[in-house]
């Protein structure tokens, strides 16, 4: 450990190391976070407005009141649930798979992971081409009803194309994850549950999920925070539509700002999902951490 | 014997199903980049019956793909390089040097981790715009410097914790200054570390949308992901050239998955993990 005693070389020291990366934090992170609250209560806009004209919770009240805020966090609850349930469901079972042991299987973690490596506004646009005409052109030539209208045209199957396209994105990376813990798993410790007469399924369930629940903490902590602040898919596959019904808590806020310019709404909106976000967070580690047992 | 067999051919069938659900939309795109838009709209399953690589033509030159390829290179070395530059030597002035204040910096560092991007852009687009610095990918590096900065420092941070103080004495010893006990002892021990970091940025970096979309506003300065979101707006009926054109934007990203894919791999894991 360093300890420099006069202030000018404490303070050079301090130049050397850290002034740059601090300043730029500061920056870039600190101050629109700050500016982002006195924006809410003020009529400042960062651009026009006064700072110092308090208008209480006005903006607060304005976002609790649009019905479009409320449809929009219900859509994305809805959304965030069942794309954290089949991320990690679909994850854990693509882990178990390629870690049999048997030939080939490098080559279909990869191609399970390849999904991740592209951007979500490219992914929207492809599954975007699938879902309004590969799909469509199968339903009409097979007479398969669910295919035969776009899935994109429909409120209720919209939503389920942007969970579809977020689990075929999102599981693979998950996958990497969960065969990360079961490759940590204890090699002993199978064998004894195999000599005690264990089924594999029972195995499962009785050795390796209890042991992997950090690997859990990780996954679904990832899934979350993807899922929550989804934006690019949700731009590029639905755009919102049909009539706003997937217009998810991100898009909604970026609407609220950029399209119709209310800039002091927009950000209480923006504040509330960092609560959630924040919130949700570590309720989940601190529950995880807790059901963590000792092998 | 016999249920072995059978074990092991549900076993491929189930991989092979899977991979099939996992790349079919690249192999619909790829058929389709092939074929004009009228062959595209009365069958989008059929094979071209012509290979022709007129849409890729086209659409490399409306998607202005060179100039997109270059900013987006740029930008994606260019931030990386300065998260792990700036991130790496912060990372070892917390853990180094126990003054009081850095154990605040560092928690302010972890929590800062939490906050979503959209929870600062409203402010961050009014202050930077009033500004003027927006439209540049020069000062978009420090931005990602700014958000990226956080993370990369707790990677480091955790590593640098381990690396035993003896390994820096016998260097002061022999004279070397702090920076030079920095780059020549410890930066080449961080290498492991070093390229978790660059793979986790360099994937976010290259395929952002958001921020590129809020501070690159003229059409020279747009990235990949920019110019392949105006090129499919502008082109949505016309699916062959769309087509060509996403397949072009996922080229570069799969050359670079293909030649460091186990470093990539091993890199998302530990970028996760830590």
């Amino acid at each position: 450990m360093y300890h420099e005693k006069k202030i000018s070389e404490r303070l050079k020291v301090f130049g050397l190391f850290g002034f740059i990366p601090l300043l730029v934090f500061f920056l870039v992170m600190i101050v629109p976070f700050v500016i982002g609250i006195l924006m809410t209560v003020t009529t400042w806009t960062g651009l026009t407005g006064s700072l110092f004209e308090f208008i209480g919770f006005k903006n607060f009240i304005n976002a609790f009141s649009d019905p479009n805020f409320g449809s929009s966090l219900v859509a994305t609850f809805k959304y965030v649930v069942y794309t954290l349930v089949l991320t990690n469901v679909l994850g854990f079972g693509l882990a178990l798979l390629v870690t049999q042991g048997r030939k080939g299987q490098e080559f279909f973690k990869l191609s399970f992971f390849t999904p991740n490596l592209i951007g979500g506004i490219i992914l929207g646009f492809i599954w975007q081409f699938i879902f309004s005409r590969a799909f469509v052109s199968v339903g009409v030539e097979l007479g398969w009803g669910i295919f035969s209208v776009s899935w994109l045209a429909n409120p209720e199957t919209a939503l389920w194309t942007l969970i579809i396209v977020s689990v075929w994105q999102s599981s693979g990376y998950m996958m990497l994850i969960y065969i990360a813990g079961l490759m940590g798993i204890d090699k002993s410790l199978m064998e004894a549950s195999l000599l005690d007469g264990a089924s594999a399924f029972k195995q499962l369930v009785k050795v390796k999920i209890p042991l992997m629940i950090p690997s859990f903490t990780i996954s679904l902590f990832l899934t979350l925070q993807r899922s929550f602040l989804v934006y690019d898919t949700n731009l590029s596959l639905t755009d919102g539509g049909p009539f706003r019904s997937t217009e998810l808590i991100a898009m909604h806020i970026y609407q609220e700002a950029f399209t119709y310019q209310r800039f002091g709404e927009g950000q209480a909106k923006a504040l509330v999902l960092f609560i959630i976000v924040a919130l949700i967070a570590v309720t989940q580690v601190g529950i995880m951490k807790k059901m963590e047992v000792e092998a | 014997m016999k249920s072995k067999k059978i074990k092991s051919l549900l076993y491929y069938l189930l991989s092979l199903f899977l991979f099939l659900a996992f790349v079919f939309p690249f192999i619909i795109i790829i058929i389709n980049s092939f074929k004009d838009n009228l062959s595209v709209v009365r069958n989008p399953l059929a094979l071209p019956e012509v290979f022709s690589f007129s849409n890729y033509i086209q659409a490399f030159n409306a998607m202005n793909f060179i100039s997109a390829l270059k900013n987006s290179l740029i930008v994606t070395i260019g931030s990386s390089l300065l998260i792990i530059v700036f991130s790496s030597m912060l990372a070892y002035f917390l853990v180094r040097w126990k003054w009081k204040v850095n154990r605040f910096i560092f928690l302010l560092l972890v929590m800062s981790m939490i906050i979503p991007f959209q929870s600062l852009m409203i402010p961050f687009v009014s202050i930077y715009g009033r500004l003027g610095l927006l439209d540049s990918k020069y000062v978009l590096m420090f931005y990602y410097l700014g958000f990226g900065l956080s993370l990369a420092t707790f990677i480091y941070h955790g590593f640098i914790k381990n690396i035993p103080f003896e390994l820096e004495e016998a260097a002061i010893i022999d004279g070397a200054s702090r920076l030079q006990v920095f780059w020549k002892v410890i930066f080449p021990i961080l290498k492991p570390i070093t390229s978790t970091v660059l793979i986790l940025d360099v994937l976010w970096i290259w395929n952002d949308f958001l921020l590129p979309s809020l501070v690159l506003v003229s059409a020279e300065e747009r990235t990949i992901p920019l110019s392949t979101f105006s090129f499919f707006g502008t082109y949505t009926n016309n699916y062959g050239l769309a087509m060509a054109g996403l397949v072009l934007a996922i080229i570069p990203i799969i050359i670079f998955f293909l030649i460091l894919q186990k470093h990539i791999v091993r890199g998302v894991v530990e970028g996760a993990i830590k």
